[in-house]
């Protein structure tokens, strides 16, 4: 095989994932597993985003949750607005005063394009600022992890306690339509669902296009030697910083599609305990290799709903063991199965060819 | 002035029982890297074993002494049991402990669910904790105090076990340069493991402290685990006097902002402090060169 | 550094549109004259079984309370079968498990309403967990039974609330305190809605009974202690402690309060989420302090004695009964007398039948009626005193069962505009 074509091989389990999700899923599926297909589409994009951070930077992201809330909030308030229809204001809010006029920072959350705009821009922004403070300051490893982690719990707690302006713990739900569409309508989930999905495919084009490209080398060099990269005249902590913008902006986007899917957006979805969760897919998956987050999301995802089916009230047990189970055996998650069933092929053949040889 | 004592002395309290959490942290994310997400199911075990004493003797006085070094020994074996079965295979990959042992933390903790009556347990306050002690006015609870003794208690032992014993000084070794203590002839696999028992088992106390102020129920770790973390990277890894400025700088400042705005935004305001405070000095307060964390 | 970049652009754009096309062909809008009817029920009630679902957190924080609430229901279905099921079909209950996880309740209760076709649903505790099932609920046009008291100002068409509503239990304590003479009150709840919305309730009632509010404090869910917040109360010398914090967090707040020298002889605590199974788990003493409920187990009745009885028996049980635990089993047995007046298992003809026929049941806690039009249940509001065994003696009672008014509609003081605009949002 030449490496013109190898290079191209992702590319074909690429299109092989986007005819599986876009083509057979909804052709195979019930409403109820297609909505729960995406609900992990959601939950890959988070993990695509932290396997380019960490998998291929070596930042372990704890925090993925702060960008995942802005997608989802923003995404959450413009519902809520639509649902609510011109001039109202949301039901949690009538409580405290009937008349209050909505904050100002619902306001533009009423236009569809500023909601969509802002679920780029912000996690952009935000990441920009956080990262560039941590990253110019050499902030690493274990650091870093707790650090982002500690600004999740900031964040929902944040939210808990400002439940006049966010609904608080209880959360923004209640929602009735999606940019227009009525979200009753069976055929608009599956529409909720081609979108997903298809920002989903999305998402792994630009990991697998950023991964073949130079910057995808330099910052694998910058996690293995940061100190070389450094020498070598790059500075690393702008290449971490367009990792951590673009995992940042992938988990907000997972987020916003999250709140129309399961219709409801509370902290809990968020915090540390939720962003810890999006890494256990990531490294049961494999970090490090382009499918391994989104398999392992995937797989977190489906395992979590047919164990529970299952066995309720003991799957978790088996779901904490899995965890245990894949750490110490497969580092490299369920992705490196592929490469090691790879490597014995490969070593079977040679001594086959040997074996003919002699 | 009365508003100024309530939240001085009930926040160093609230720092000193964050501090005996974080100092079995200090041990073993400080010293060895290890990221334990079942700490805070540690405490959770120190918490039963103060009721669980309580059951089995009656006197609430003695047994709440008595648990002490029960729930030292109760928690600090469940380290070991935790170092042996899943950490060790780890120590070339620190960060990797973090999701095995969250998968240990879910898994104790609806053991606690399904084994302990789910709607928690209750820890009696012994009748010599239950009085208060006026400090300008203000009817300080004793048990406050309590919680700082068993803190000071807590730091004491642990400093100079590191200091002054032959253990403490290959466990400083073995974190300064593993290979280098090997070739002298220290049993790293060995001081490994005592590392792991002194932490945990120090979780076990903290457990016992908390059984006093909050619920014992299989939620307990999970309301104590953020902070304590945060608690020791701030305060700078490999040193203790750096989690201590932190513990009590984290709780006093807590209890101020709690008091001027509301728990939540008390909370929040805290946390970005620290976050930024890393920023500007990313190895915390205090430091000394650890082995493969940076 | 990015040459690849346009490449990279082209080939995503080209992924997206191919995608949006094929997502273009979208169902109705909300503009649409005539939105897409409700899915068709698959429920399947030909055979000599009725399936049920229970929905409960089974792990996670809420498992704490919730736990004993499936079991509740799993023994009255148990007790049902025994007694000949509903319609003479056997119930088969179906456990999820909404895990403490808000997405997870919308997963489960989809699941459930389509995949297992179940005829009806069960659970729920938190206000999220109610809020993340009801669109799933009344999209499927399925039935849930609520069994909380909750914050109101809600109903659907689709679940029936036998929890107190905020008429039944926050305002019968604030006529009790009244009663006792009380002058100052203050506020202690976790931050989250139902405290937040009962103490605006509170507050707005206070003032017209003449009782001052001289404080109120939140405290996050997942934060234990309450030391700091407990030294205002101090400071504020109150006549009396209004708690609405939930579950667990109460053992941090009532050992903070009897740690800084506080007792119920001078400033005593009605708790609206203590009930019976708390009590014990508090590792203090809290006799003499009050809390507000409908149902105690040691009200004193034939039904309360059997269903206690019951329960004793129960495998894994615990020990004692409680309020949320009765509710969740009169759930059932209301759901039993609606679907036998309907005569059938069908949602909108049990809708029909609890408007047409006067559903009631004679529960643990006395004759409860349910209300057709809101969905929730005429209750007996009643204060009880805690005793040093935990048990509750009942020292305040409304005597007569209270209508339901989620909506506070029969309360001047509540500002009618706020009401309107709920009710206008409730659609």
């Amino acid at each position: 095989m030449t490496t013109k074509l190898k290079s191209f091989l992702p590319l074909l389990g690429i299109a092989a994932l986007a005819i599986a999700l876009l083509v057979v899923a909804p052709a195979v599926l019930s409403d109820l597993r297609l909505n729960n297909l995406a609900k992990y589409c959601c939950w890959a994009m988070v993990a695509v985003g932290i396997g380019l951070a960490w998998g291929r930077g070596g930042m372990l992201v704890m925090g993925q949750g702060v960008f995942f809330a802005l997608g989802a909030y923003a995404m959450g308030m413009h519902m809520q607005l639509e649902s609510v229809g011109d001039g109202g204001i949301p039901t949690f809010m009538i409580l405290y005063d009937p008349l209050a006029p909505l904050p100002a920072f619902w306001e533009p959350f009423r236009s569809g394009a500023f909601t969509i705009a802002m679920i780029v821009v912000a996690p952009v922004v935000v990441a920009s600022i956080l990262g560039f403070a941590i990253f110019k300051r050499r902030v690493k490893g274990a650091y870093f992890a707790i650090l982002t982690q500690a600004l999740a719990v900031a964040l929902a707690t944040l939210i808990s306690g400002t439940i006049k302006y966010t609904g608080g713990d209880t959360g923004l739900s209640g929602f009735t339509s999606f940019f227009g569409y009525t979200l009753d309508d069976p055929l608009n989930r599956r529409l909720i669902f081609t979108i997903t999905a298809t920002l989903l495919v999305g998402c792994l084009v630009v990991a697998w296009q950023l991964y073949r490209s130079r910057f995808g080398e330099l910052l694998v060099a910058t996690r293995d030697a940061e100190e070389r990269v450094r020498f070598l005249g790059y500075d690393p902590a702008n290449i971490k910083l367009v990792a951590f913008v673009v995992a940042a902006v992938m988990a907000s986007i997972g987020g916003a599609m999250f709140v129309p899917i399961v219709g409801i957006m509370a902290p809990k979805s968020m915090d540390a305990a939720a962003s810890i969760f999006f890494i256990a897919g990531v490294a049961l998956g494999g970090r490090a290799a382009l499918f391994g987050p989104v398999l392992g999301a995937l797989a977190v995802g489906y395992g979590q709903s047919t164990l529970s089916e299952q066995w309720p009230g003991t799957w978790i047990y088996v779901l904490g063991l899995l965890f245990i189970v894949v750490t110490i055996a497969l580092p490299g998650g369920i992705a490196s199965l592929a490469t090691r069933g790879a490597g014995l092929l490969a070593r079977l053949r040679s001594s086959d060819r040997k074996a003919a040889s002699a | 002035m009365d508003s100024l004592i309530a939240p001085f002395l009930n926040g160093t309290a609230d720092g000193a029982l964050l501090l005996i959490a974080a100092l079995g942290l200090a041990l073993t994310f400080g010293q060895m890297g290890v990221i334990n997400m079942a700490h805070g199911e540690f405490l959770l075990a120190g918490a039963l074993t103060a009721y669980v004493t309580q059951q089995v003797i009656a006197s609430t006085d003695l047994s709440i002494l008595l648990a002490l070094p029960i729930a030292f020994v109760v928690a600090g074996a469940l380290g070991v049991v935790l170092e042996a079965t899943v950490i060790r295979w780890m120590y070339e990959r620190p960060l990797d402990t973090l999701l095995a042992t969250v998968g240990v933390a879910m898994i104790l903790r609806q053991f606690v669910l399904d084994a302990f009556p789910s709607q928690g347990v209750g820890v009696v306050t012994p009748d010599w904790l239950d009085h208060q002690i006026d400090v300008f006015g203000y009817a300080w609870p004793l048990r406050q105090l309590f919680t700082i003794l068993l803190a000071g208690a807590c730091l004491s032992a642990l400093a100079a076990l590191l200091k002054f014993t032959s253990f403490g000084r290959q466990i400083r070794a073995t974190v300064q340069n593993r290979a280098l203590a090997e070739t002298l002839g220290v049993s790293t696999r060995m001081v490994d493991r005592i590392t792991f028992f002194v932490g945990s088992g120090l979780a076990g106390v903290a457990g016992v402290a908390i059984s006093l102020i909050a619920a014992t129920d299989s939620t307990l770790g999970t309301k104590y685990i953020v902070a304590a973390f945060l608690v020791v990277v701030a305060g700078g890894l490999g040193q203790l006097k750096g989690t201590i400025i932190a513990a009590w700088v984290v709780g006093v400042s807590t209890a101020f902002f709690t008091d001027w705005t509301t728990g939540s935004i008390a909370q929040v305001i805290v946390f970005v402090l620290v976050v930024i405070f890393l920023q500007v000095r990313p190895q915390g307060l205090f430091t000394v060169r650890t082995r493969g964390l940076a | 550094m990015f040459k690849s970049r346009n490449r990279m652009l082209s080939v995503t754009a080209a992924a997206l549109t191919t995608g949006l096309i094929l997502s273009s062909c979208g169902g109705a809008t909300t503009k649409d004259a005539a939105p897409t009817a409700a899915p068709k029920s698959c429920v399947d009630t030909s055979g000599d079984t009725v399936k049920l679902g229970f929905l409960n957190s089974l792990t996670g924080g809420m498992a704490i309370s919730e736990k004993t609430v499936s079991k509740t229901l799993h023994m009255a279905a148990d007790e049902i079968n025994a007694s000949g099921g509903i319609l003479g079909k056997k119930i088969v209950p179906i456990q999820e498990d909404g895990a403490t996880d808000w997405p997870t309740f919308a997963e489960k209760e989809e699941k459930l309403l389509t995949k297992d076709c179940v005829a009806a649903t069960f659970g729920g505790w938190t206000s999220s967990s109610r809020k993340a099932v009801k669109p799933v609920v009344e999209k499927y046009n399925g039935l849930f039974f609520y069994p909380v008291q909750y914050e109101g100002l809600e109903s659907s068409k689709n679940i029936y609330y036998t929890g107190a509503t905020t008429n039944q239990q926050i305002i019968p304590a604030m006529d009790f305190l009244k009663a006792q003479g009380v002058k100052t009150l203050f506020l202690a709840g976790s931050d989250y809605v139902f405290p937040r919305t009962a103490n605006a309730i509170i507050k707005l009632y206070a003032a017209k009974l003449g009782i001052k509010i001289v404080g109120e404090e939140y405290v996050p869910l997942d934060k234990a202690d309450w030391t700091t917040q407990v030294a205002k109360i101090v400071k504020a010398k109150p006549d009396f402690v209004f708690n609405t914090i939930n579950g667990s967090s109460n053992v941090g707040f009532v050992k903070a309060y009897y740690d800084a020298g506080l007792s119920p002889k001078t400033t005593p605590i009605i708790s609206v989420s203590i009930a019976e199974e708390e009590a014990p788990a508090m590792g203090h003493d809290v006799s003499g302090n009050y809390a507000s409920w409908n149902y105690f187990e040691s009200i004193k009745s034939p039904a309360n004695a059997k269903f206690i009885a019951d329960w004793k028996k129960y495998p894994g049980n615990s020990g004692v009964t409680s309020d949320p635990m009765e509710a969740a089993y009169d759930s059932l047995y209301l759901y039993k007398e609606l679907v036998e007046k309907a005569g059938s298992f069908d949602v909108d003809k049990i809708n029909a039948a609890a408007k047409k026929y006067k559903i009631t049941f004679n529960a643990p806690e006395g004759l409860i009626t349910l209300d057709g039009e809101n969905h929730h249940i005429s209750k007996v509001a009643n204060i009880g005193q805690i005793q040093p065994d935990n048990q509750f003696k009942i020292v305040w009672s409304s005597g007569t069962p209270i209508a339901p008014d989620p909506y506070l509609k029969g309360y001047d003081w509540f500002p009618a505009a706020t009401r309107d605009a709920l009710v206008k949002a409730a659609g």
